[in-house]
């Protein structure tokens, strides 16, 4: 059973999001996720200052079994990328609420967080997937 | 028997099963204008005495020319053991190698491929080959742009004193992907690119990548260091395009400049592949370690199985089209097997001294036969600069004329550099590999002063039978 804390918010796309609480979040890959995809060896995280759409790819991981985009939750910029997974990869495995982080993201509409699913949704989600 | 084993009443069945009427309409999908239909310009097949009569007779027409002809393809001696060792049955086959439990020894071969390779450019990542010299340089490019993230531009600087071939196929492949490709001019006395030709075309613009050719078409030296440099300064990528045989006696591009170039490419062909009038050939692609992610192709790693034994496999495929789909690298990541097959033990055969002997020995020749040449009243070396094996000669008279002249007399003279540079008109570009003796060369002298001397004297009253 993968974890889901009930304090974050995620998407269809299994990408956790975490309200910072100053116009930013915290983005990465839900446990459920990085337990499909497998080791993982390779992440592209996004440049620093990259202005995105929601649902636009923005970075890329990359496990022993297949190549995954992630998507941009909301719009926004991105203002910082987690450079600990260019050489250690696999902190997704680990900890993916935690070190595995992938990127943080300012939010043309801070509001727009309360759209993003509740941890009961996406528990719901992935049941019904599984 | 047949070749394909389906019968009549098997498709039928199969149609049938999927609901389907005829093999034509599982192409429905693909609109009518793009069907060409029949294949009218294919001949009926031949019976095998016919074919063989057919062949031979082509054959006899191309003759056996002596080749002074370089300009990209090189006429250089192939080991007589190198493709009796490649058509082997364990080797004869171009596909890759996807089952690593049944194809330890060509995977192993491969991985010798990527070794020579790195050994050779400097850099530390290799693939196991593209198609071809130029679409190397194409995927090259789009490699650049794709990696080079801190710059956030679509422009690469290529000089025009690289291959026209390459221009064309970078240009054919890169600009419909939103790719700008600039041109920067040569220096007329030297042959060679001087930065501020590279200045002057890029002004104050972002470059994702600069493109070096060491040596260049015109056979002449680069100041590699100097142009690495200032590409480097302005936040561009550099990709060097090299010969192979030409690396075992120049700088490699590793160590370009302060910190080396990022990518290199170039043409295998020279490494134990035949002429074969243009094909097919092999690319070689070569990058930094902090690249090989966007790099495209087949790349085989050695690692240890279970029982810690090492072993040979394909690796990061996840940057390919069988699992990355449409966001794979490239969709033309093929290589080149059997071809890098030969090339490998091509290598193998001529070691590294080897492979210097056959630099040095086309660089010496190359020398002797412009010496030759050039004492020809009328016939003189274009670019001051430096040359590798290649070296551009001014004529006095056109080009294509005395070329036709020197052919009907067996003498493949060089390649006229007025179809692609009008403004150094006539001209030749012409080389002499390690396959050309000296006799070879006199008699190309020969020929070539008295062919000169029939277009350039004053007009005889009579006018001779054949020209």
């Amino acid at each position: 059973m993968s974890e889901v804390p009930a304090d974050l918010r995620y998407t269809k796309s299994h990408e956790w999001v975490k309200d910072n609480g100053d116009g930013t979040v915290t983005v990465g890959i839900t446990d459920h996720a990085q337990e499909a995809l497998g080791d993982i060896v390779f992440v592209e995280t996004p440049e620093v200052g990259r202005q995105v759409d929601a649902e636009e790819p923005c970075a890329v991981v990359e496990s022993v079994k297949a190549a995954s985009d992630i998507y941009a939750p909301l719009a926004g910029e991105i203002v910082d990328a987690n450079q600990v997974l260019a050489d250690t990869p696999d902190a997704i495995n680990q900890d993916p609420y935690g070190d595995g982080w992938i990127f943080t993201l300012r939010l043309k509409d801070p509001g727009a967080l309360g759209t993003l699913l509740d941890a009961d949704a996406y528990q719901a989600l992935v049941d019904e997937e599984s | 028997m047949p070749f394909i084993p389906h019968t009549d009443e098997d498709i039928a069945a199969m149609l049938a099963a999927i609901g389907v009427d005829s093999i034509d309409a599982l192409f429905d999908e693909i609109p009518p204008g793009l069907r060409i239909g029949e294949l009218a310009a294919i001949p009926a097949g031949l019976a095998e005495m016919d074919i063989a009569r057919l062949m031979q007779s082509r054959a006899r027409e191309d003759g056996q020319p002596l080749c002074f002809i370089g300009a990209g393809a090189y006429d250089h001696h192939i080991p007589a053991a190198v493709w009796q060792i490649a058509t082997r049955g364990e080797f004869y086959s171009a596909y890759t190698p996807y089952q690593a439990e049944a194809s330890q020894g060509t995977l192993q071969l491969l991985f010798e491929f990527q070794s020579m390779m790195t050994a050779l450019t400097g850099l530390e990542v290799s693939n196991a080959s593209m198609y071809d010299g130029a679409s190397a340089l194409a995927e090259a490019v789009l490699m650049a742009v794709r990696a080079n993230r801190k710059v956030q531009s679509n422009r690469v600087l290529v000089p025009r004193a690289l291959h026209p071939a390459y221009r064309r196929v970078v240009k054919a492949i890169c600009e419909p992907q939103g790719i700008e490709i600039l041109e920067a001019g040569f220096d007329r006395a030297g042959g060679h690119t001087p930065v501020e030709a590279l200045e002057a075309v890029a002004g104050d613009s972002q470059l994702a990548a600069v493109v070096i050719n060491q040596p260049n078409f015109f056979g002449v030296l680069e100041e590699v260091d100097e142009l690495t440099d200032w590409a480097r300064v302005r936040g561009a990528l550099v990709i060097g395009v090299v010969n192979p045989v030409a690396l075992a006696v120049l700088k490699p591009p590793g160590d370009w400049g302060t910190d080396g170039a990022d990518i290199a490419c170039g043409e295998a062909q020279p490494l134990g592949i035949p002429l074969a009038s243009g094909g097919p050939y092999a690319g070689l692609l070569c990058c930094k370690k902090d690249l090989v992610r966007q790099m495209p192709g087949r790349i085989v790693g050695r690692t240890l199985d279970l029982d810690g034994k090492p072993g040979f496999t394909l690796t990061l495929q996840a940057r390919e089209q069988h699992i990355r789909r449409s966001k794979a690298t490239s969709n033309i990541c093929t290589n080149q097997g059997l071809l890098v097959t030969a090339a490998t033990i091509h290598l193998a055969i001529l070691g590294a001294q080897g492979l210097e002997r056959v630099a040095a020995s086309c660089h010496a020749n190359t020398g002797r036969l412009v010496d030759l040449l050039t004492a020809i009243p009328g016939v003189e070396p274009l670019f001051g600069h430096q040359v590798f094996h290649e070296r551009a000669l001014r004529l006095p008279a056109p080009a294509a004329d005395i070329l036709r002249s020197l052919a009907a007399h067996s003498i493949l003279g060089g390649f006229d550099l007025g179809l692609d540079y009008p403004e150094l008109d006539p001209a030749i570009l012409v080389c002499a590999t390690e396959l050309r003796t000296e006799e070879e060369m006199q008699a190309y002298a020969t020929k070539l002063a008295r062919v000169i001397a029939t277009r350039t004297q004053a007009r005889c009253p009579v006018e001779p039978k054949f020209s």
